[in-house]
């Protein structure tokens, strides 16, 4: 196996994406001439101040909301924070429950959990087989004390796109406020806050080719929201703290990006993703697509591979070039597998045996082909070591 | 995060398979733990001559399981009885701290294999400690 081809393949876009030349280039001058604070007088404050309102019209474009509603933060994580803990404590005098799914980022899960210990209650959906979140059981868990529902675009595990339009109707129809971690669905997922019925949305830079630390959250107009960062003036008095102006003009062009052509975009990557599902299942008896076979983001890929464990497929995929994803519990050093995998009814074993690949903007059909040469010879090896692996059919004896 | 030994050994693991002839035979762990181990042992003169072993598990469990499986051949059985977790820990040049206790797996099902064995033969199964870590209580993966 030593003496085989290695190359690099990176298929890992969900956990982050490089970024783009252009997004470089973009940022560059903001890293060196243009050093000065946006909130001072003077003329060194002109260029970073607009520099980052045309980033803030860039990304207000991207997802049909205006610019002043449109708030930078430090990343997808505190603008879920911002979101649930701000609506959860601004608007507690009239009610103290949420409405979330069992599928969400930690960054929401763990935020809701922690206001469960502040006094709030929170009601976690359950979803389908395919990771889908009903509707109806949104309006079925909306009580006279809920004031938020908090449900993903689009699930980073799995890449189940949710039906978010109808939820946001659901919430609306009840007077709830819509939250939306859209993190791993820009430039995926055509956003329209209005159609959307969208009162919140969580974004992160690095997960469209931008800089990591940068992020957004929208915030539409009228919303009754808390302060999470106190300190200076900035960003309408809502999020304190000296802009990360490079890192926000890298945010706004990668977003324009982005969202220039998702269509086209989805299309491309959805080709080489179906090529790579099509022939990882014909060459890998006792494989399972998890998520929607439709409804699911186009880069989106996870596997289940029975009698193997997922830490031992990264690594020896690893050692091939080859950079992918699990929800085995072996690679996160706690205990369970992917609270996701699970949520969708695969057994603890199915979940330790998950892999995620998720294709970006540099991958090849030649990637593809790549993996879908080593992969089943990793497979294979590791099938070898397992005691759970069933005799083969064309074992020795029935020749 | 894996030292370049536990790869080593995880990526070329020794002793993979079975023994259908064996003396005795060893299985612990479970699917759901996300770990299984399964080892079988030829014995004669109550000394290991052969060892080999399956597992289901991540990098940490199958190098442990390889290296363990060599660390115990030759060995009389009341040596291959007290390898200690700890040992196998160092054979391997350390594991990373979430991964320490995937390293009890093999020393757990030698000593459930010595047992098998000795049954077979009409022997009292050896009293198994309900721990297996050769360390002080201080260093012991399952404490925390």
């Amino acid at each position: 196996m030593n003496d085989q081809v290695e190359r690099p393949v990176y298929m890992d876009h969900a956990a982050t994406t490089f970024m783009k030349p252009e997004v470089v280039a973009a940022m560059v001058p903001y890293l060196s001439e243009y050093f000065g604070n946006p909130s001072s007088l003077y003329r060194f404050s002109r260029e970073p101040r607009e520099g980052i309102e045309a980033a803030r019209r860039q990304v207000a474009v991207a997802i049909g909301a205006t610019p002043q509603e449109i708030f930078f933060t430090a990343g997808g994580t505190e603008a879920d924070n911002w979101a649930i803990k701000g609506v959860a404590l601004a608007n507690r005098a009239r009610g103290n429950h949420i409405v979330t799914s069992a599928i969400e980022h930690h960054a929401v899960l763990h935020t809701c959990e922690w206001l469960e210990k502040q006094g709030f209650s929170v009601t976690y959906l359950p979803v389908d087989g395919f990771g889908r979140v009903d509707p109806g059981d949104v309006e079925a868990a909306i009580t006279d004390a809920t004031i938020l529902v908090s449900v993903m675009t689009a699930n980073n595990e799995i890449g189940t796109v949710q039906p978010v339009a109808e939820i946001g109707r659901v919430a609306h129809d009840h007077g709830v406020l819509f939250h939306t971690d859209a993190v791993q669905a820009i430039g995926a997922v055509p956003i329209d806050v209005d159609v959307m019925n969208v009162d919140l949305l969580s974004l992160s830079g690095h997960k469209f080719y931008g800089p990591k630390g940068t992020g957004a959250l929208y915030i539409r107009r009228g919303t009754r929201i808390e302060t999470l960062i106190h300190g200076g003036g900035q960003e309408q008095r809502r999020r304190a703290g000296t802009e990360n102006v490079p890192g926000i003009v890298g945010l706004g062009r990668a977003i324009e990006l982005a969202t220039a052509d998702i269509a086209g975009h989805n299309r491309r990557i959805a080709a080489m993703r179906d090529r790579l599902v099509r022939g990882v299942l014909d060459a890998i008896p006792d494989a399972r697509l998890n998520g929607h076979p439709t409804e699911r983001l186009a880069n989106n890929a996870n596997f289940s591979f029975r009698y193997v464990e997922g830490e031992s497929i990264l690594l020896l995929l690893d050692g091939r070039g080859i950079a992918a994803s699990t929800g085995s519990a072996c690679s996160s050093g706690s205990l369970d597998p992917s609270h996701v995998l699970l949520a969708i009814g695969l057994s603890h074993e199915e979940a330790h045996g998950s892999l995620r690949l998720t294709l970006g903007d540099a991958n090849t059909e030649d990637d593809v082909d790549y993996i879908l040469e080593v992969l089943p010879e990793v497979i294979g090896r590791l099938r070898d070591i397992s005691p759970l692996t069933p005799p083969s059919p064309g074992a020795p004896e029935a020749e | 995060m894996y030292t370049d030994r536990v790869i080593e050994e995880f990526t070329n693991p020794q002793n993979v398979g079975e023994l259908t002839d064996a003396d005795g035979f060893g299985e612990v762990g479970s699917p759901s733990c996300g770990d299984i181990m399964r080892i079988y042992l030829k014995i004669e003169d109550d000394r290991i001559t052969d060892a080999r072993f399956r597992t289901f598990g991540c990098a940490a469990a199958i190098a442990s399981s390889s290296v363990a499986t060599r660390m115990i051949l030759g060995m009389t059985l009341s040596e291959a009885w007290s390898l200690s977790n700890a040992e196998v820990l160092d054979a391997l040049g350390g594991l990373p701290e979430p991964k320490v206790h995937c390293s009890l797996l093999a020393p757990d099902a030698i000593r459930v294999a010595i047992n098998d064995y000795r049954v077979r033969r009409g022997l009292e199964p050896w009293e198994r400690k309900s721990c297996s870590w050769g360390g002080d209580c201080a260093s012991c993966p399952k404490k925390s």
